[in-house]
């Protein structure tokens, strides 16, 4: 942007002057707020770090926005430096110098943007194979998948539930996510009825459920703590109140709640349809059924009339 | 270059004879009431038909739902509200062998003829102008609703299904009809006069494209009154197959819009290749122009799909076709393509218009020629082809193509460079420039301000690793409301204020205007900047109950929106009181404007100018030594016919 900057060749003795008044404005408040960013403010812009592709989503947010701020700053010191330079005088009609254009300037701006965009083509391509899909959703056949085995994690949404399904543990079926640290996870997402999203805001996940579709996404939880589970897609009435809570635990404290829950689940799992990577919506009434002796109900895959269910 | 030199004189042919006859009384005559009346009765014969035709059809299976009779009705309910307005009368005229009445038996003058078919491209452009800040304010209003239920993560103003109702209402109504919210009223109005001609190249599919919007309005509207409709502006299935009535009137007004939308792009398109004066180049036509132009090119290629992605949907709705069912061998993915392929588009349909009329004042306020006139062009014309070609990254987390999402991020990104051209030239036309500080120049300066914050916030979303987590949060809400209202909304109240000299001849009060400003863009900064943080956080959209931590956030959020509510509510007043009450004349050129729209006297006469002018050079020569004047007015009798008299020959410019 400097360059864009830089004083057009003619009439150059007082020209020169302003672009480089405006350029020594810029350039310290432009190096002020990166160096604010990507120091201070970097570490703690959302998602977090909570696991491999929310770090990888913090630092393209990071990136961006170090890129992002000198281009702004430049557009409103100019802004600002023309406002308070360039004003009509006190009775002064006279018209401004008759400029039509300045070649080099216009080449130079069209340049720099193009070098900025392909240079962010090319690192957001980057940082989407690198971390395997960086969170987001990538459908039932992905391209960019973990090494190691994964453990899968079956996320069926319905109105207005996640529910979470462990087909490496008996395809036990239960409403709280609970994810061993340190170890790739496959997350399976499919939905009983409308479009929705599985949004793991603190893992940066992000996978649309799709009725009939097994959408996949690939994280690898980094730390411990508790993860907030929203729906992210406009699914109906309860929308607003469609979301749950996880945890991130040792991978032996995992095992352990696995094994147990396998055990004390055993009884319902064996009414509950065979696990599956998506579920023939004319099965959902057996799905209902068995999740209704679970304490688990949903929308039977017709739309609630307005007053049902009854308003809080 | 097709010019009638003498149209009146074409047209005064056939309608010698009817004109003739006693004018009928006044409620005799086809206008507003008729048209209501046309469309009460329609509807009734649609609900009948319906009932008559399909009683025993269920929309979904076990639903116990019949749709045919609702669609059936509005569909007529159109169709009436066309007939009552006498759109086809001159149809049926010609084909029983009648001679068509003529065009201007209606226009009475007045205030009535606002409320008729009127062919007159000026009472359009009026029509059109008050149409859309009634829009705009309505569903403003539902904005305020949704912000008051905003104000507590658990307390409820609303139930959750009014909630929906009105998030629907509110975003469907706006990005509907504000498409149209600058096309509307200042393309159909200017665009003529800023090219020269006495009138639009299509006057009745002009005066049908407004007379369709608010048919489309009011049903949206209706859907209230059949319990709304719970998925927003985007109605992906199914959901929105499974959705009771209320989704009739959503998929019904928004292809009505369409087909609004793509009758108005019609007419500016041919209005501006074949109606240009003499010596109205390519390389003179003002930059709004070639605003116009590049939206009614997105309007006329993005609205089809829109239209028939919704068609689909009302025959998914009502006679069971499933081409958005996966279980009958029909793809959700179908309708989130249709829908994005019309709907990104759509959003440089809403933007595009104030490029346009931000460039085209800040010449006028900057007394310097536009900086880079061939880039500002080049720019309309880059994001318009290459808006048709990012739509996927709506879908980035949808399960879609992962190995597409590169080349969508790509394109994505690349369209942020035809958009700063606009940024080039705002800055090289403000290089020491003569700056005046005038209520529209306020106003275009608050676009480069918000569309900046919009546009750089569009990139973060372009990137699929960070859109992860910003995709369906509050930050997108935040990014297009930037874009959208800081930008869009923005540019319309800098041409309200700007061009309503010339429209009504009747100035805004400036100081009313500057307080306008001033709230407005603070209040506007005030309540989305903070929606960013907000999103990134984690709320998601259209939620009714979010985390208790963001309360204050959005509690600040809400109050500011109510603030922003009152500066429009100050605008409204200030347009009511100074075209109705204090009424203070302006006929001039009370900016020193060297438009070619501004050199005939305000409101302009009946067919614009007295002879076709001859453009003699462009319109942004200020301080130009020796610059001719921007037309000539009065061309030398015989020019023109000398002109087109070697035209084999020679090319047809005076």
């Amino acid at each position: 942007m400097a360059a864009a900057a830089a004083p057009p060749p003619a009439e150059a003795a007082d020209r020169r002057n302003h672009g480089l008044r405006i350029f020594l404005l810029w350039l310290p408040l432009a190096v002020a707020a990166d160096l604010v960013i990507y120091l201070v403010w970097g570490p703690h812009l959302p998602p977090g770090t909570m696991s491999s592709s929310a770090a990888s989503q913090q630092f393209d947010i990071k990136v961006m926005a170090v890129l992002a701020a000198p281009v702004m700053l430049f557009v409103l010191v100019y802004f600002g430096y023309a406002l308070a330079v360039w004003r009509q005088q006190e009775g002064d009609e006279e018209d401004g110098p008759a400029l039509h254009g300045n070649a080099r300037i216009q080449a130079t701006w069209i340049t720099v943007t193009s070098a900025i965009v392909l240079s962010l083509f090319v690192f957001g391509t980057v940082e989407l194979i690198k971390p395997n899909g960086a969170g987001a959703g990538e459908g039932p056949s992905p391209i960019w998948k973990p090494g190691s085995t994964p453990l899968q994690v079956q996320v069926i949404a319905q109105q207005w539930k996640f529910t979470y399904r462990y087909p490496q543990f008996g395809g036990f079926e239960t409403t709280a996510l609970v994810l061993p640290k340190g170890q790739w996870v496959q997350f399976n997402v499919t939905s009983l009825d409308v479009i929705h999203s599985f949004w793991a805001y603190q893992l940066g996940v992000k996978a649309d459920a799709n009725p009939g579709v097994n959408n996949v996404a690939y994280t690898k939880p980094l730390q411990t703590g508790q993860i907030t589970v929203r729906c992210a897609e406009l699914c109906g009435l309860w929308h607003g109140a469609m979301y749950n809570y996880g945890h991130v635990v040792s991978p032996a404290q995992f095992q352990s709640w696995a094994q147990s829950t396998e055990v004390q689940l055993a009884s319902v799992t064996k009414i509950l349809p065979p696990y599956a990577t998506t579920y023939d919506p004319t099965v959902i009434p057996t799905i209902n059924k068995a999740m209704a002796k679970a304490g688990i109900t949903g929308a039977n895959g017709y739309y609630y009339p307005p007053q049902d269910p009854v308003q809080p | 270059m097709a010019i009638e030199t003498h149209p009146e004189q074409a047209q005064g042919a056939g309608g010698g004879l009817p004109a003739a006859r006693p004018p009928r009384p006044w409620w005799q005559r086809p206008a507003f009431h008729t048209a209501v009346a046309g469309a009460v009765v329609g509807y009734l014969v649609g609900h009948w038909l319906g009932n008559f035709l399909a009683a025993n059809y269920q929309q979904l299976p076990l639903s116990d739902q019949n749709d045919m009779p609702i669609v059936l009705g509005y569909l007529l309910a159109v169709v009436g509200w066309l007939i009552g307005l006498g759109v086809f009368s001159d149809l049926a005229r010609q084909m029983i062998g009648r001679p068509v009445a003529d065009p201007h038996h209606n226009e009475t003058g007045g205030l009535a003829r606002y409320f008729r078919y009127s062919l007159d491209h000026k009472v359009v452009g009026i029509q059109y102008l008050v149409g859309m800040i009634i829009y705009f304010c309505t569903a403003g209003l539902f904005a305020i609703a949704i912000r008051t239920e905003l104000l507590s993560p658990s307390y409820h103003v609303f139930s959750s299904s009014a909630y929906v109702e009105i998030v629907g209402e509110h975003g469907t109504m706006m990005m509907m009809l504000m498409t149209s919210v600058i096309l509307g009223p200042f393309g159909n109005f200017l665009v003529p006069l800023m090219i020269g001609s006495k009138r639009v190249a299509f006057p009745r599919i002009e005066a049908l494209s407004f007379w369709l919007t608010p048919c489309a309005f009011l049903i949206l509207l209706s859907g209230l009154m059949l319990g709304g409709y719970p998925f927003g502006w985007t109605g992906y299935p199914p959901l929105s197959i499974q959705a009771t009535y209320g989704a009739d009137a959503y998929a019904i007004a928004f292809g009505v819009m369409g087909i609004s939308i793509i009758l108005a792009g019609f007419n500016i398109i041919v209005t501006v290749i074949c109606y240009r004066a003499p010596g109205m180049r390519w390389s003179r036509v003002p930059t709004f122009v070639w605003s116009m132009l590049a939206t009614s090119f997105m309007m006329v290629l993005a609205g089809p799909v829109l239209v028939g992605g919704m068609y689909m949907l009302i025959t998914d709705r009502t006679v069971q076709t499933a081409f958005f069912a996966d279980q009958l061998g029909g793809s959700s993915y179908l309708y989130q393509n249709l829908f994005w392929f019309f709907g990104h588009p759509e959003v440089y349909i809403l933007a595009l218009p104030g490029f346009g009329v931000v460039s085209e004042i800040i010449p006028v306020f900057c007394r310097k020629p536009l900086f880079g006139y061939k880039v500002a062009a080049a720019g309309m014309i880059g994001v318009t082809l290459l808006s048709f070609f990012v739509w996927q990254h709506h879908l980035f987390d949808s399960g879609i193509n992962p190995d597409m999402r590169p080349l969508f991020m790509l394109t994505t990104e690349l369209i942020s460079i035809p958009t700063g051209f606009i940024y080039l030239v705002a800055m090289g036309t403000f290089w020491k420039a003569k700056i005046r500080l005038t209520v529209p120049m306020l106003f275009a300066l608050g676009l480069y301000f918000n569309f900046l914050i919009g546009g750089i916030s569009g990139v973060f979303l372009s990137d699929v690793p960070a859109d992860t987590t910003e995709h369906g949060s509050f930050f997108v809400m935040a990014h297009f409301h930037y874009t959208i209202m800081g930008g869009l909304i923005f540019a319309f109240m800098a041409a309200v204020y700007y061009w309503l000299p010339k429209m009504m001849g009747i100035k805004l009060n400036q100081t009313l205007g500057k307080i306008h400003f001033w709230t407005m863009f603070i209040f506007f900064n005030s309540t989305f900047l903070p929606l960013f943080a907000v999103g990134m956080d984690g709320q998601p959209r259209r939620v009714f109950e979010y985390a208790r931590n963001l309360e204050t956030l959005n509690d600040w959020v809400s109050i500011s929106s109510f603030c922003l509510g009152v500066s429009i509510l100050i605008f409204v007043i200030n347009f009511v009181y100074s075209t109705v009450i204090a009424r203070v004349r302006e006929e001039g050129n009370p900016w020193q404007s060297r438009g070619l729209e501004w050199q005939v006297s305000s409101p302009p006469p009946e067919g614009n100018f007295e002879h076709v002018p001859v453009v003699l050079s462009g319109p942004y020569e200020y301080g130009v030594k020796g610059a001719p004047p921007v037309a000539d007015l009065n061309p030398p009798a015989g020019v023109l016919s000398a002109a087109f008299a070697g035209a084999p020959s020679q090319p047809a410019e005076a």
